[in-house]
Formats: C-alpha cells, structure tokens, sequence
C-alpha cells in the first residue's frame, strides 16, 4: 500500500468518522405503536391517526405503526400505560394538557414527569358558545344575564380543561354557574342545541358543524386576538369574525389546549430527538395544514425548554384554580 | 316526496361498480373482525380508517358501513356457535341462540338470527329515509333527565321479566353495578374501586367480562357435565338455510315489536345493546311461547337480533344530522367523517347531499349484500359444530384469552377474563342469572352519569324525571313494567293461601332451570 492510499484512507476514514454521530443516530428497528390516550374518534385520537397517515404516506419512518386507544380513565389509561413501558422507545402517547392536569386532581398512578416530553403540536382554542336562539349578542350580556345564578355550563369531564376554565369564568366575571360533566364535547353541543344547558366552552372543531347548522353560535374566543380569518363558516360569519372575550369585558386573556406528544420514561436523548425530528418532518408536510385547517386548530410546535416552560406556566395556573375550589390531591 | 327523488339519486351513487366491489370486500372483512373476539366492529373499522384518508368521503363510507354490517352479522357467529359474544349488543342472542345451536340446530339458529337481523336493518334505513328531519328534532329533546329515563325502561323491562328469583337479579344487577362503577368517574373525576390497582383506572372492559362469564363459564360448566356428548350433528343442509327464513313471517308480531324497539333506541339514542336487552326482555313477557325463553326459542333469537340491528342502522342518523354518535362504532366514523373534511351536524343534509344519500341507499344495497354473502357461509359455519368437544374447547380457551388480551394488549385483562369464567360459573351453578350482571355492566354507568347530571341541573330534586310529558311518560312506562310481575302475583296470592306451597316450589325449580 503506498503512502498516497494511506493518506487517503485515513482521510476517508476522518470523513466517515465526521459523519458517523449522524449515521449511529437512533433509528426504529421494529413496529412503532402510537398510543391515543382517548377512545376512537375524539381529537387526540385524530391527531394520532392523521400523524400516523402522513409519516406512512410521506414514508418518513421505515417501520410500520401502529396506533392503539387507550381512552380509559379520562386518558389515565396511556399514561399509565405509558409510565409502564419506561425506556421504550416504541410507545408514542398522544394526549393533551391532562397529562399534567389530570395528576393534581385525581389520585391516578402517574405523573408527566414519568414520561419524556417530545413537543406540543397544535393548540387548540376554546370559544364560549351559546343557543342560536339566546337573547344575549356579547359576552357582556352573558355575564348580565348570568347574574341571576341560574345559569347551567356544560364541559367534557370533570375538573378537566373544560370545568377549569368555567371556574376562571365565574372569578372574572363575578357569577355563579352551575357546571354539569358530559363525557365529550360532541355530547355537550349536542345538549346545548337541545335547549338543555345554557352554554359550553366547546373547541372549535367540537362545535362547527352545530354553528353551521344554527343550533349555536360563538359569543367570544379565549384568546390574545381574533382567529385568522379563514373560511366563512355560517353565510356571513367566519372564525375570524368572532370578538376576543377580552373585548367583550370577559378578562381571560388566553386559554388553549395543547396537542401534546410523549415518548415513554428513561429514553436516551438519541431516541427522543428521532421523535422530535419526526414531528417536525410530518408539520412541515402539507397534509398536516390540511390537517389543522380542517379542524381549525392553531398549528405550533413547542419542544425542550420551551414546552417545559409551558407546562410549568400552565401547571401554576390550574394549580392556582384547582387549590381555590379544593380540588388537589392530597 | 322530496327524499324519495334524493335517494334514487343516491342509488345511482351506490350501484356503481367499484362501490359494489368495496361493498362486498367491507361486508367480507367486517364478517371476519366480527367472528374474531376481542376485534369487533369499532376496532375492526378504526384500523380500516387509516386506508380510506386517500378515498373520496362517499367511497370511504361505503366501505366503513358495509364493514360496520358484515360486523354486526359476524358478531352473531360467535354468540351463537360459541356462546361468546364479540359485541355487547350480541349478548342477548346467546340466550336463545346457544341453546338451540346445541340442540343440533345451528343452521336454523344462524340464518333466523340473520334473517332477523336484516329485516331490523331494513326498517331502520327506511325509517331514516323518510323520517331523518323528525327524528333529528326527537333526538334533541333528550336530556340527562330522559336519558336516565330511557336507561331505566331498559332496566326495568329486563329486569321485570322475572325469569330467575327477584332477589337474585338485584343481587347480580348490583355486581353489575359495582363493576361498572370501577375506574375514573365522569362526574366527579375522581377514581373509584380500583383497589390499589394502578392498570384498573380505565375501567373494566366489557369483553373481557363476557368472554370469561359466557365462554369460559359455559366451559366449565360443560366440562363438569357432559363433556363426551357435546359434538353435534349437524348435516350441512342448504334447505333449512330457506326453510328458517320462510318460517320468520308467522313470527311477524315479534319482528315487529322489536324492529320498533330498536329503532327507537337507536335513534334515543339508547344504543344497540340497551334495545336487544330490552326487546328480548319484553318478547319473553309477552310471547305465547314466553317461558321456554332461554332454551333455544326461535322468538328468542328474533326478537335481540332485529332490535339490534334495526338500532345499530338508525344510530348512524343522529352521528350523521347531530353529530353524536349512537354506538362505539359510529364514534369511529365520525372521526372519520371529520378527517375527510366534512362536520356531522345539521348542515350534513344541505351541503354534503351527495354524501348523505349515497350513504343512506348504500346502506340499503350494503344490506342486501351483507345478508346474501352472510346466508353463504351458514353451512360452513354450522359445520364447526361437527368439531367434537375435546377440540373445540381448548380452542374456545385460546380464542378467549387472545380476546381478552388484545383489547388493550393487557395481561390483567387475560387474569380478569378467568375471573369472570369462575364467577359465571358459579352464576350458573347458583341459578343467578347473567343477563341483569351484563346490562349493568354495560350501560350502568351511563345510566348512573345520567343520573347525577340531573341530579346536577335539578339542585338535587327528583322532579325534574316529571318536568314533562315525555320524561315522564318514560319514567311512568319504566315503573310500570317494573311492577307488572308484582301485581300479575297479587291475585294469585290472594288466592292460593299457604298449602298450595308444594305446588308453587315445584313450579320455581322448574323456572329456575332455565334460568340464563
């Protein structure tokens, strides 16, 4: 072997060395299962099928996966699920912000600190809705009317997202509901159009073809500003057109739902950043704003610290709300 | 008129060929997800989902539904060869099914439980054809309080059937109840009966519980009995598949009655499972032929299966004109629907016309189609009968746990489900019946959530069950077949005073026996 080969090869292998860290980064060896942690047809649920479709369209994964419902106990189900499988990285649960809300009230086996947290994908926005027919035209009328402490606010789940945020209603709007758990947010509108509640807190995607249809309709969004424009949903109103509660006098500046992704407990950095980068390939992909569009969700992506801060900013704050009506667990 | 022009549009929307051809592959694989326990329709079409995000909505139905009625028929395969339903609203056909499929009739039993099946599926499409805009209106005035209501009348006409001691079914409605109440409340959010058990947070699953009450429990009774004379003879005869259906018209009054029953509660939406209970409860009351109930009775197998089915059909109008879905299955769909870029609700019917009525006339030909094939494969299915007892046993262990063990991939589940086999063992053995424990397991908790969410909106007064006319109409309708089989004892009481007593223990030994 003469000396210019030798120069050669030991460059070549200084090369390969240079691009070795990127070729031993972690890759799936087997079936990926996505663990939805609601039944069949609720929106995490979606989230986890519509992920699942385009990673198997765009074939961003090798491996095939497989997506599991594990909705029982308001979503405990996958988390425990996922707290029991520590260190395997073929378990993606998708959840919500339950997975840090549901542990302060409820005495159920498992924290969000069991799991790793890869991102938050899209948030979901909540609107205060009313009966088509109902005499009130803003959120100001409401909160009058509401007065009287007659008024029943119906919610998916107990001491979840939902009832959360009518407790902060009342505190800022200085009334007094009474909040009645449904099992999911289809049931609620449906029992709003029905004339049997006063109001729900629904997400837009939960209540839109009950707007469409003029069974309800929105009376502000939980949000810092009005939601983009988009589509017209009634003949002459869009997601857009609806007024902040803020402007209408309803002082809660923001309140969202987060889609949000876990690995197991106790993975290696390697295996959680093949995560993150996975779900930063599949939001960059077309079908996902498709996706998001179609249920008029607002697309973000929040991973590290930044989720982290996030989760500590919102864990304070139901914290704050959950120790004023003595919800926490002890 | 209107409707009737929009579905022959819908016809020709439905009758093309590759829509036939999804339709037949549907049916095919739904008869397999049904016949395989622990799979069952709502699993079978969510992994189906995934496939249809690429077709056209209309195509995508198509073949989501037709898989939704091979299920359905598929389900009844199990209930009645095996004794182990796929699907809760399956359970009921076990009763009457069984018995008579190991009486050497399971050609009989398959093709009248799946004649029946398709003339409730039938009434249902045509009751949403022509009544969908009313019945949207009905669905709407169901609160907390009328679902409570609605509940109860399943309850109390199950229950006021008699059948077993009526001290027994409270102690088995209230099992029922217990296990129900395990898991995560909705109302409170709080976590209840899991004893320590991380895993039991969500809940008991309803097909591990009657995979071990019903297969295994069965199981261990035969084996105890009789177990060299169990294989049966069965000729495989294509003349009795016509002879069972040409024989369903004399039992016109039962098809009837249960069709209504089912519609009604699927469209309550009180579901399918609550309707067959509550059809073969009221079919055993008033049926001429009422007490040989439980031992292989053709109105035994029609009266479940119709209301079945004529329930699972009309739980897709409120999915598709309110957007809550009647049955596990349609919760499915309607992710579905969402995904495929159109929103269940009101406006389904005005902007998505094409959608609506290509999917109501396929459910007519995905009927036609679904019993055709299904009626196919009776003989072949029957035939597993001739399998003897030694075989089929071991392999009836294997299906059941395999069933129980896929529902979340969870080994307590396998643990669970040969719990349930000792407890319905010992049912049996104890003459406590099954029916009441499983239709408290299955809608106690909703019916308890119902409850206290009017308790919630009544400020705890028990008024709100008479705030109307059809709350209390339901109410008044349920205490009433509660308390029918009292005061049909009252007269005789009166009559007969204690030396008749020989006489009467007699005649209870003798209910007891088939006692299910």
């Amino acid at each position: 072997m003469g000396r210019t080969s030798t120069l050669l090869l030991s460059a070549a292998a200084t090369v390969l060395a240079g691009t070795m860290p990127a070729l031993s980064a972690w890759q799936p060896q087997k079936p990926i299962e996505f663990v939805a942690t609601a039944g069949p047809g609720g929106g995490t649920d979606n989230l986890a099928r519509a992920v699942q479709n385009i990673i198997t369209k765009h074939k961003l994964v090798e491996q095939p996966i497989v997506v599991v419902n594990k909705g029982g106990g308001s979503g405990a189900e996958g988390y425990v699920y996922g707290k029991a499988s520590a260190g395997d990285p073929y378990k993606v649960i998708f959840g919500t912000s339950n997975a840090w809300q549901q542990p302060l009230v409820s005495k159920v086996a498992f924290n969000y600190t069991d799991l790793t947290a890869i991102a938050a994908m899209a948030q979901d926005e909540f609107l205060l809705w009313v009966k088509q027919d109902a005499p009130y035209k803003t959120a100001g009328d409401y909160l009058k009317a509401a007065a009287s402490g007659e008024f029943k606010m119906g919610g998916a789940q107990s001491k979840d997202t939902d009832e959360v945020l009518t407790r902060m209603i009342e505190k800022a709007g200085h009334i007094k509901l009474t909040y009645i758990p449904f099992k999911s947010g289809a049931e609620t509108a449906v029992q709003l159009a029905g004339g049997h509640l006063d109001s729900h807190v629904n997400n837009p995607s939960e209540s839109l073809g009950q707007w469409r249809g003029g069974t309800q309709r929105p009376l502000c969004v939980f949000s810092p500003k009005r939601l983009p424009q988009g589509a017209k949903v009634t003949a002459t109103e869009g997601w857009g057109d609806v007024p902040t509660c803020v402007e209408q006098g309803l002082d809660i500046k923001q309140y969202e739902q987060p889609r949000t992704v876990w690995l197991p407990g106790k993975v290696t950095p390697d295996q959680a950043a093949f995560y993150v980068d996975l779900m930063k390939k599949v939001q960059a992909t077309p079908d996902w704003k498709d996706y998001i569009e179609k249920t008029s969700q607002v697309d973000t992506f929040l991973t590290g610290a930044e989720l982290d801060k996030f989760i500590k900013e919102d864990l304070e704050h139901v914290k704050q709300v959950a120790g004023e009506q003595g919800w926490l667990v002890k | 008129m209107d409707n009737l022009g929009e579905l022959l549009h819908g016809f020709s929307i439905a009758i093309t060929l590759p829509h036939l051809a999804l339709m037949v592959i549907g049916v095919l694989l739904g008869i397999l997800v049904g016949v395989l326990p622990g799979l069952g329709a709502p699993n079978g079409v969510s992994l189906l989902l995934p496939l249809t995000f690429g077709m056209q909505p209309v195509s995508a139905i198509i073949l989501l539904s037709s898989m939704y009625w091979g299920a359905l028929f598929g389900g009844s395969v199990t209930s009645i060869l095996f004794n182990i339903p796929g699907e809760p609203s399956s359970v009921a056909t076990t009763f009457d099914g069984y018995p008579m499929a190991r009486d050497g009739r399971p050609t009989t039993a398959l093709a009248t439980a799946f004649g029946s099946a398709a003339f409730g599926a039938l009434i249902g499409v045509i009751l949403i054809t022509f009544l969908a805009s009313w019945v949207a209106q009905v669905a709407l005035a169901f609160g907390p309080a009328e679902y409570f209501a609605v509940y109860f009348l399943a309850f109390a006409s199950f229950v006021g059937m008699g059948g077993a001691a009526p001290i027994k079914t409270i102690v088995a409605l209230a099992i029922g109840f217990a296990i129900a109440a395990i898991g995560i409340d909705t109302v409170s959010g709080s976590v209840r009966l899991t004893m320590g058990v991380d895993e039991l947070v969500k809940g008991v699953n309803f097909v591990v519980a009657v995979m071990g009450l019903f297969g295994i429990g069965e199981l261990l009774v035969a084996v105890e009995e009789e177990f060299h004379a169990r294989a049966v003879s069965s000729k495989i005869e294509w003349r009795e598949v016509f002879r069972a259906i040409g024989r369903l018209p004399r039992h016109s009054v039962a098809l009837l009655r249960s069709a209504a029953i089912g519609c009604w509660m699927g469209i309550t939406p009180g579901g399918p499972t609550a309707a067959s209970f509550m059809s073969y409860g009221i079919a055993r009351r008033f049926s001429r032929r009422g007490r040989y109930f439980g031992t292989g009775e053709v109105e035994g197998i029609i009266s479940p299966e119709t209301a079945d089915h004529a329930a699972g059909t009309s739980a897709l109008l409120p999915m598709l004109s309110l957007g809550i879905p009647g049955s596990a299955t349609a919760a499915v769909m309607m992710g579905g629907l969402m995904i495929w870029g159109l929103n269940p609700g009101p406006m389904l019917f005005v902007d998505q016309k094409d959608f609506v009525w290509g999917l109501i006339a396929s459910m007519y030909v995905g009927n036609i189609v679904a019993v055709a094939l299904v009626l196919l494969t009776v003989p072949v299915f029957a035939a597993l009968m001739r399998i003897p007892f030694v075989i089929i046993a071991p392999l009836i262990v294997i299906i059941c746990v395999v069933g129980a063990y896929s529902v979340s991939n969870s080994y307590l589940d396998v643990v669970m489900m040969l719990g349930f086999g000792i407890v319905g063992y010992l049912f049996k053995k104890l003459f406590y019946p099954l029916a009441p424990l499983v239709l408290a397991i299955v809608i106690g908790d909703k019916a308890e959530d119902a409850f206290r969410q009017s308790m919630l909106m009544s400020k705890g007064s028990l008024g709100i069950f008479f705030a109307n006319k059809l709350v209390t109409c339901l109410i008044v309708a349920g205490i009433a077949l509660l308390l029918l089989p009292l005061v049909l004892q009252l007269p005789r009481l009166w009559r007969k005073p204690a030396s008749a007593a020989t006489e009467t223990t007699a005649q209870e030994t003798a209910r007891e026996k088939v006692t299910i």
